[in-house]
């Protein structure tokens, strides 16, 4: 049974792509069984095809489980819950014929907020985000980091209780996203939104999560959750403390077994790593060149 | 300002400059043919008279009636090819199937000219306006088609998935996604659709038909009268610039990247 107090039950959900048998079958994720807590924020890290993503459109509505279930409130999902929670991708998803302004109040039109409350309700997300001078640009004239505010704010203007948020900050340079992940600390703070949060980077969901799920490599399921235990706002300070390097060097133990055997698995590295990844094939290379 | 509008609009400026030249070279070699090489009037009348009919024409309002044929045939044609291009290439573009089937023999056909079938389309609808239409509406639905289902087929399907995450109905959804994602490239194959739609209706009228700008220019052909159909010629060639200015000019406010 799902506590009652998680926002977000996950229960035994396994998902596979195409049919068992086909070249192209892929178990993505095996049992996974996770509970979100109201007001936390929840990162999902995992070496890459482990199914991070997947979990999260499945929690989301967007992909049906193969099996097992996910609960949102108490109530089971079966399709898009618009009214409970709100997405932002790792693209942004900003509709480019669309002013920022615009992008904001047809999000509410799509969720369907009274017309009346839409403007309204649009400026103040603006605001929330400090991009309340772009309101009349389109997402084209605006630099990745503004876009992925731009699409947070639509996400928040939607009120909803929870976020999912796939890879937000992920096609961003490393700087954009610290600052990024400074806001989105001291905005979380001031709400009691429930996040869950898939990232591929350590110091990333180090610093932003209040526990971070750690996925084996596909079929993925979660290997162990590890609690970070610091309040909200972070301040960068916290990135250089004794504590945020003995966890991010936790993680990485744990992650490391597995970005290996992802490797394996895939036989190249198709994808675009970050720094985890990045640290395991210097580590390969290191190691095995010789 | 910045420099570089500045320098663009300067090479917009010389391009307009090449242009005119352009059409003041063959306004100058057609005078020379006529009036210091001497070649025959029957075959190429002088510019000047050819600018006198040109007056008459439009003083005396004898192209109306032709002008009126033409133009109804034309919107008759692009009206039908427009309904059902986008129509048919939007369901068409909700299955990968009917794409792969489809795209590849609307392509096919585009390719071939569909102004040999006049014949036959005259057997069917008669000498009149109907034909034209027919034809028209016939040798534009291509294009239209075919950039209706290329349209559709471009939208990104992270907004889609976006949109439907923000609880989109399925008409939400195309008002608001599909369509304005798709626009700019069915606009292209609306003014495609529009400038061949025009090329099949006066042309086919030139080949058979009762009235219309095509029939007159034949018409006077016929008699010799060419000064006349030459003036009547420079009318049909600033009607079709000034439609095509048109269609172009509203393709463009459709643009969004």
């Amino acid at each position: 049974m799902p506590s009652a107090d998680a926002a977000i039950s996950v229960r035994d959900v396994s998902h596979s792509f195409g049919q068992a048998g086909d070249a192209q079958y892929v178990q993505a994720l095996l049992n996974s069984n996770l509970d979100v807590a109201r007001g936390e924020l929840l990162c999902l890290i995992g070496p890459s095809g482990c199914g991070k993503s997947t979990l999260l459109n499945i929690m989301g509505g967007l992909v049906t489980a193969t099996t097992g279930s996910v609960s949102v409130g108490g109530k089971r999902v079966n399709g898009p819950m618009p009214r409970d929670l709100a997405f932002v991708f790792q693209e942004s998803a900003l509709f480019p014929w669309n002013t920022v302004f615009e992008n904001i109040v047809l999000g509410m039109t799509f969720q369907g907020v009274p017309k009346a409350e839409r403007e309204d309700r649009a400026r103040r997300a603006l605001a929330a985000v400090g991009l309340d001078q772009f309101a009349g640009h389109y997402p084209g004239q605006l630099s990745g980091g503004m876009r992925q505010r731009a699409a947070l704010a639509r996400a928040l203007s939607l009120e909803t209780d929870i976020l999912l948020m796939d890879e937000p900050f992920g096609a961003l340079d490393e700087q954009t996203r610290m600052v990024l992940g400074e806001d989105l600390s001291v905005l979380l703070s001031r709400s009691k939104k429930t996040i869950v949060f898939v990232t591929h980077s350590l110091g990333e969901a180090v610093f932003l999560a209040d526990r971070v799920a750690v996925f084996s490599a596909r079929p993925g399921s979660i290997k162990q959750i590890i609690a970070v235990d610091e309040p909200h706002p972070r301040k960068p300070s916290f990135m250089t403390a004794p504590k945020f390097h003995a966890l991010r060097d936790q993680l990485y133990d744990l992650l490391h077994d597995e970005i290996r055997r992802a490797m394996a698995e895939s036989g190249q590295t198709r994808r675009r790593y970050d720094d985890v990844e990045a640290d395991a094939a210097a580590a390969v290379s290191g190691g095995e060149g010789a | 300002m910045s420099p570089r509008p500045r320098a663009s609009a300067e090479r917009h400026f010389w391009s307009r400059i090449v242009q005119v030249a352009f059409v003041a070279a063959i306004l100058l070699l057609w005078v020379l043919a006529t009036d210091v090489w001497h070649v025959s009037h029957i075959l190429l009348p002088r510019p000047l008279n050819v600018w006198a009919q040109f007056v008459d024409i439009i003083r005396t309002g004898e192209f109306i009636p032709d002008l009126l044929v033409t133009l109804r045939e034309l919107a008759a044609a692009f009206a039908i090819s427009l309904t059902l291009g986008i129509t048919i290439g939007f369901l068409i573009s909700r299955s990968q199937y009917l794409v792969k089937v489809f795209e590849p023999l609307f392509a096919g056909i585009y390719s071939i000219p569909i102004i040999l079938f006049l014949p036959l389309y005259v057997l069917f609808f008669g000498l009149g306006s109907p034909s034209k239409i027919a034809l028209g509406a016939t040798i534009s639905f291509f294009p239209i088609v075919l950039n209706t289902i290329l349209g559709f087929g471009y939208v990104d399907r992270g907004l889609a998935t976006a949109a439907r995450s923000m609880g989109a109905s399925d008409l939400q959804l195309f008002r608001y996604v599909l369509f304005p994602a798709a626009l700019p490239v069915i606009l292209a194959g609306l003014r495609m659709g529009f400038t061949v739609a025009l090329l099949s209706v006066i042309g086919s009228e030139t080949i058979a038909s009762l009235a219309g700008l095509g029939h007159r220019i034949v018409n006077l052909a016929e008699n010799m009268d060419m000064a006349r159909m030459f003036a009547y010629i420079v009318f049909v060639v600033a009607i079709a610039a000034f439609l095509n200015a048109v269609v172009s000019r509203l393709e463009a406010r459709g643009k969004w990247r």
